[in-house]
């Protein structure tokens, strides 16, 4: 088959205007990235130069010198290792409750018929809408007047409850409903006939769980974790919250301290930032495929 | 009959039972407080003496404080500032992301970075970045020949800071959701608008953008929910100043309560804040049902 002159010439031009498209396309990316990444990047170079040429560095994006006193000043500054150890406990144990508790519940919700199960996850649904603001507050009380923890008596009186305790971060945060929701679409998208035959052999619903569903959640459960870790790892409201006395602190709250006393100690704040991120990019390079997924799930499903 | 009815009592049991400690952790530390939280604003608790009630004080109070009712109008600004450069720029990006161009998958690692940060981490790379002498933002701006410009050190320009740092913070996870949305759109949609000849930017405004509109309502949502919280990156950077221009009703209720020790006047705080969150999202849903019809 033999194309017309004008006809090739037209494919041609599309041709061209689609190159013209694709370039135009890849320019903006790389415009955008660069606004993404020029932070981290000019906070990295930041915490490597000399101080005389941090101020002075205009707009070079290579330092003259390399220095690595500013790490070793921020480690001085703040107990960093101390810190990086409290948020990581802090931050295994919600994993570890949310993945356990979300997932029992999401599957009880979404594989067995039980009495008050329709109301109990309507009223959880609906709490959703309840902004954290609200909470703070209250929150705060309840730990604070816990029955018998941290000196307090049967009334909440008397001691200083989960004030200042890791557990005073972690049991707010034990289990979101977020999460149940996110599992429990999860397992409503397993066949039922996978337990049903368990079932005739005999098993109990506990078994069916741990042993046939729980096991093929993995995905779900990696996703979990990793938001779970995001969230951890990060959060500083709370924590600045219920850790204000005592010497319990989490990294965030380290580096929040660093401009209070240091206004302009530029060097060693950005080796600070820059230590704080590390933990998180090195999670996000393993796990990156459970990074996105989960954001776009929770983001058609709600 | 009864082998049935103990089957579903001992589905019951089961159910109960896998649901409890979820189901606790849900009573003490969100329902319960819930419930506590409309109570305390009634009373003029502090943290220490009895809690008494003091009927509509409070919020007669509230309604007297400049400062508050300052944070009440910047955090309107901030909303206004923010929610719409968000929603726009997500969606923009995440078109861009969704193009078959080399190296897509790098650029989609690349876009994400920002929201794996702490906001604190975040907060304290910009306050160099905006720094007004030997940041690098002003040494572009000289570079280009413009004006130096003063950022979170002047009233008039620190909210517009705040802004862009919350926005550049919070995009990426807004591209992301957009992006999935996208990636769901068939093909053959496309195809058949460039046969008839549709130009790309009309494709992406009479075919993308209404085929997405339940994703923009859900990104709007949240995007509106957490602009009206907003605190990290003003207790980190501006502690509400310079002269009360970034005091948010959040930071407010915070330093009421936790460094006045007026714990229940930041309650009713509190709640005019939720009272604000719901309406905003009422009328919201209202307008998004009316253009669906």
């Amino acid at each position: 088959m033999n194309r017309k002159p004008a006809q090739r010439r037209g494919t041609a031009l599309a041709r061209a205007r689609k190159m013209a498209a694709k370039a135009f396309v890849f320019f903006f990316l790389c415009f955008f990235a660069v606004i993404f990444v020029l932070p981290f990047y000019w906070s990295f170079l930041t915490s490597i130069r000399p101080d005389e040429e941090i101020f002075s560095s205009g707009l070079r994006f290579w330092p003259e010198h390399i220095t690595w006193e500013h790490y070793a000043k921020a480690f001085q500054v703040i107990p960093f290792v101390q810190y990086s150890f409290n948020t990581l406990l802090i931050t295994v144990c919600i994993i570890a409750t949310n993945l356990l508790f979300c997932s029992m519940a999401g599957y009880a919700f979404a594989k067995i018929p039980f009495r008050g199960s329709r109301i109990v996850y309507r009223v959880m649904l609906f709490s959703v809408m309840i902004p954290s603001t609200v909470l703070l507050i209250p929150q705060f009380l309840v730990l604070v007047r816990f029955p018998l923890v941290g000196g307090n008596d049967l009334f909440g009186m008397g001691g200083s409850g989960f004030s200042g305790n890791f557990l005073g971060v972690v049991l707010p945060t034990a289990v979101s409903v977020f999460n149940i929701l996110f599992m429990r679409s999860f397992f409503l998208s397993l066949p039922n006939e996978l337990g049903e035959a368990a079932y005739i052999d005999g098993a109990g619903e506990g078994k069916v769980f741990f042993r046939i569903y729980l096991p093929l959640a993995k995905p779900a459960l990696a996703t979990l974790s990793v938001f779970c870790f995001q969230a951890g790892w990060n959060s500083f409201l709370w924590p600045n919250v219920i850790l204000r006395s005592g010497d319990f602190k989490v990294l965030t709250q380290g580096l929040a301290s660093f401009t209070v006393n240091n206004s302009v100690d530029y060097g060693p704040l950005m080796a600070a930032t820059v230590c704080a991120t590390i933990p998180v990019l090195i999670v996000f390079l393993f796990a990156q495929k459970y990074f996105i997924e989960g954001i776009a799930f929770s983001g058609t499903k709600s | 009959m009864a082998p049935k009815k103990s089957i579903r009592a001992h589905k019951t049991l089961a159910g109960w039972l896998l649901i409890a400690p979820a189901f606790l952790c849900f009573v003490i530390f969100l329902l319960i407080p819930a419930v506590m939280a409309v109570g305390m604003s009634f009373t003029s608790y502090n943290g220490f003496t009895q809690m008494r009630f003091n009927g509509l004080d409070n919020y007669i109070r509230l309604f007297q404080d400049t400062y508050f009712l300052q944070s009440l109008g910047n955090i309107c600004l901030y909303v206004v500032m923010y929610v719409p450069s968000v929603i726009i720029l997500s969606f923009l990006l995440a078109v861009l992301l969704n193009q078959a161009v080399p190296g897509i998958r790098v650029f989609r690692v690349l876009f994400y970075l920002p929201c794996l940060t702490s906001t604190v981490a975040s907060s304290m790379v910009w306050k160099w970045l905006m720094n007004p002498q030997g940041g690098l933002l002003n040494n572009i701006l000289t570079a280009l020949g413009l004006p130096a410009c003063t950022w979170l050190n002047d009233s008039r320009t620190a909210m517009m800071s705040i802004v862009i740092i919350c926005v550049w913070s919070t995009l990426a996870s807004n591209i992301m959701i957009y992006l999935s949305a996208l990636q769901n759109v068939p093909p053959a949609v496309y195809e058949s608008a460039s046969m008839d000849g549709a130009s790309k930017f009309r494709q992406v405004w009479q075919i993308t953008l209404p085929l997405v509109a339940p994703t923009t309502f859900f990104v709007l949502t949240m995007a509106l929910i957490g602009a009206f919280q907003v605190f990290d990156q003003i207790y980190v950077l501006t502690s509400g100043g310079p002269a009360h221009a970034t005091t948010v009703p959040m930071y407010s209720i915070y330093t009421n309560a936790f460094n006045e020790s007026q714990l229940g006047y930041a309650c009713a705080q509190a709640m005019v804040l939720f009272l604000m969150i719901l309406v905003v999202t009422l009328v919201q849903q209202h307008f998004n049902k009316e253009s669906l019809l």
